[in-house]
This record gives structure tokens, sequence and C-alpha cells, in this order.
């Protein structure tokens, strides 16, 4: 499986893919990708015969009946969990027992409070995060992979242009609301929030809900800072990560 | 015979021993998240029903388990429906301060089962398979989200689904 994805074009497919969080066709992937479509078509197969990606057929225009073509074929992320360890390691069986009776202890406090110095350990540097720019960089270095939701009048991610970086287009979003973010801050729905596809902990997540998702807020409040420029707080979803990363309100003075 | 799917729905118990009274200053923001959090739970997809005091918007003034403890009983079309609003909404940030309002249990403090579509489940009936859970672990009368069955499962034991077993 790491094997399948050492070829560097199929790796950019398989991160354009994943990075979607949507059905993406072999038009848009190959664009993505700077291939042909072709190439494209050839890698998205080896990757959902590798289990990487699932694929399904779809009529991506949205247009039906006679004159609608020929259904596409269209890729996802496959839901599975893939892990790698050598020499063969189980730190998930040792996460769950710890989990289970940190939860039937109630130390739900203690794990959040350790959580939080690790966050800031991991942050290094006093200062809090400086922005939703700089937010959604440290985000999908920890893997949690960020996106941009409101504050450029709608939520559906544009299918454009763009690298492989799920990252690299979003921040140039956050460039284009610009200082004026602030201004929309009031409203609602033009709010630019920083949400996140990945839950970094989903297997214990999914078993102790409120210990892990509170253990998950924390660790980022830590990473973040609490009385910067952002803010983490919870806004669960499902199939996403609970939290979500906003400009402060008292930052907007 | 298995019933359809859509002719069961899931029923759903939990029960919280308060810290403090609901009036306390240090109860006051579990309070306040409650018309919007029950307002997310009757919005939710697959959302059935919820027991409230006659008059009132929620249940928290009936104490069926006790002076201080507070109990939740709903009914949703399914366990995937109960599930994201229970951990997948607004309401998961009131599970992760639980430990701020509500004492630890050492026993189980929720409690699901299935019941025929359209028949409203009665207080009685829901501390009932508390203690059925609580006496005899999960079983497909009484169950946990971690010790699931399915309708299918339930509908294999006729006594899982009846209002009055037990």
């Amino acid at each position: 499986m790491i094997a399948v994805l050492q070829d560097p074009v199929r790796r950019r497919l398989y991160e354009y893919v994943a990075a979607q969080g949507r059905e993406v066709g072999r038009n848009e992937a190959a664009e993505a990708a700077g291939v042909a479509r072709t190439l494209a078509a050839h890698h998205l197969d080896r990757l959902t015969e590798a289990g990487l990606l699932e694929s399904g057929s779809r009529r991506l225009t949205g247009r039906s009946g006679p004159g609608a073509g020929r259904p596409a074929k269209v890729y996802t992320r496959a839901r599975v969990e893939r892990s790698v360890s050598l020499p063969a390691r189980d730190y998930r069986t040792a996460a769950e027992l710890l989990a289970e009776v940190a939860e039937q202890a109630g130390l739900d406090a203690g794990l959040c409070a350790a959580a939080r110095r690790r966050g800031e350990a991991l942050r290094g540097s006093g200062a809090p995060c400086g922005g939703l720019e700089e937010a959604m960089e440290v985000l999908a270095a920890r893997g949690y992979e960020p996106h941009l939701e409101g504050g450029l009048g709608g939520s559906g991610g544009p299918g454009g242009p763009g690298g492989s970086g799920v990252a690299e287009g979003a921040a140039g979003a956050v460039g284009a609301s610009g200082p004026g973010g602030e201004a929309a801050a009031t409203a609602q729905e033009g709010v630019p929030v920083v949400r996140m596809r990945n839950c970094p902990f989903h297997a214990v997540a999914e078993r102790f809900p409120p210990l892990v998702c509170g253990m998950n807020l924390a660790l980022l409040e830590g990473l973040l800072g609490v009385d910067g420029p952002v803010r983490a707080r919870m806004d669960a979803r499902p199939g996403e990560c609970c939290v979500v990363v906003e400009a402060s309100k008292s930052n907007a003075d | 015979m298995t019933p359809p799917a859509h002719a069961a729905h899931l029923a759903q118990l939990n029960v919280a021993r308060l810290r403090h009274p609901l009036d306390d200053p240090r109860i006051a923001p579990f309070v306040e998240l409650l018309d919007p959090v029950n307002a997310a739970a009757d919005g939710s997809p697959g959302f059935v029903w919820r027991l409230v005091e006659d008059g009132a918007a929620d249940a928290t003034a009936l104490r069926p388990a006790g002076e201080d403890v507070i109990v939740n009983l709903s009914v949703w079309e399914n366990q995937e429906a109960l599930w994201d609003f229970a951990y997948r909404s607004g309401h998961l940030e009131a599970m992760r301060r639980r430990r701020e309002w509500f004492e630890r249990h050492v026993e189980a403090h929720l409690v699901l089962w299935w019941i025929p579509a359209g028949h409203v489940p009665t207080v009685a009936e829901a501390m009932d398979r508390l203690a059925d859970l609580r006496a005899h672990g999960p079983s497909p009368r009484a169950f946990t989200f971690a010790s699931s069955y399915t309708v299918a499962e339930a509908a294999g034991h006729p006594e899982a689904m009846a209002p009055n077993a037990g």
C-alpha cells in the first residue's frame, strides 16, 4: 500500500481527491494533478484497486434524461483507516483502554489540562496563532485536513483550479476575504470558519465522544492559544472534526 | 418475520445526577443550553419525540429517578440519528462539560431499546429498561451505543419490544 503511493503523480491525485471531501471526476483530478485524463484515470483506478479510493458513477452535470450523457466515474477517499507500523505497534488498543478507564473514572478535567499543555508545548513559541491562514497551516501539518467555510458567499468548495494542497487554495481564499472578514463577523452566515475534515483521533473519539472530543478541543486551544487572534470552539457536525477555528470576537477592534 | 425497519423506533433514556440544584449559578451554563439544544433535537433528522413536562419546555422538573436526578427520554427513527444528535451537534458541547454539572455515574446512565413505531414510551417503562440494563447487562431489551442491537436482532426476541415486558 505504501508502494502504491510512491508514484508522485498518483500521490498528487490521491491527495487532491482526499482534500476535496466530495466526489471528484477524472477530468477535475487530471487538471489538478497537471496530467492527461487517461493517465489520471489509470492512476485513480490503481488507487481504487488498492482500496485507498472508492469509485462510483455519477452524472456530474446535474442533467438527467436523454442528452444527459453517460455517467462519469467519480472518486472519493476510502473511509477505511490504514496505518503502517514497523515493527508492529498497537497504540490504538492502548488508547482505547486508557480512554475507557478515564471515562469511567471521570478524568475529563485532568485529560484536558494535559492536552492543553501538550498543545502549548507543540506550539513552542510563546505567541498564539496569528490568524486563520496560519491556523490552517498548523492544522494541516497535524493531519486535520482544514478547509475554509463561509465568508466567500457560499459554503461549497469551489471545484476550480488549484494545486494538490488544500491549504494553499484555502489560504488564498482567506487572503481574498482580507481584513474585511471582521466586518462580516457580525453576520452569522458570512463568518469565515476553518472546519476540519479529518479527526486524527477518530477511532477513540467514536467510542468516547465527550471525553476525546473535549481532549481534542483542549489540545487545539493549547496549539493555537486562547487569547490570540483566533479561537477554537466546539461545533460538531456529522462526518467532520468537532472543532472549528474562527477569528476571536475580542480581536475585532 | 422481521418487521421493516420503519416499523420500529429507538427509544433512549438517560439520567444525570445534578451536582447542584438547577437554580444554582454553577448550573446556569447548563440551563442556558437547554432551550437551544432541545430545539436542535426537535429539528434533527430522525427525531420523533421527547418527554416534556405538561406546560413546560423540557422534562428537567420531572424527577422520577430521584430528587436530584434529571431525566431525558426521547424517541428516534434509528440509532444513527440519535448518535449524530448526541455527539455531532451542539449537544456535544453540553456533553463535554458534563463533569461540571453532573456527578460521575457508577452504574449505567443511558439505555436504548426498540419500540414499535407510534408507541410513546412511559417514564415507568424507561426506568424499567434502565433497571434491566443495570441488572443483566446489555441485551436486545436494553442496550447502549457500545453494545447495540439492530431492529432485526431485537425482533428475534419477542420480549425486546414489548412495552410491558419484564
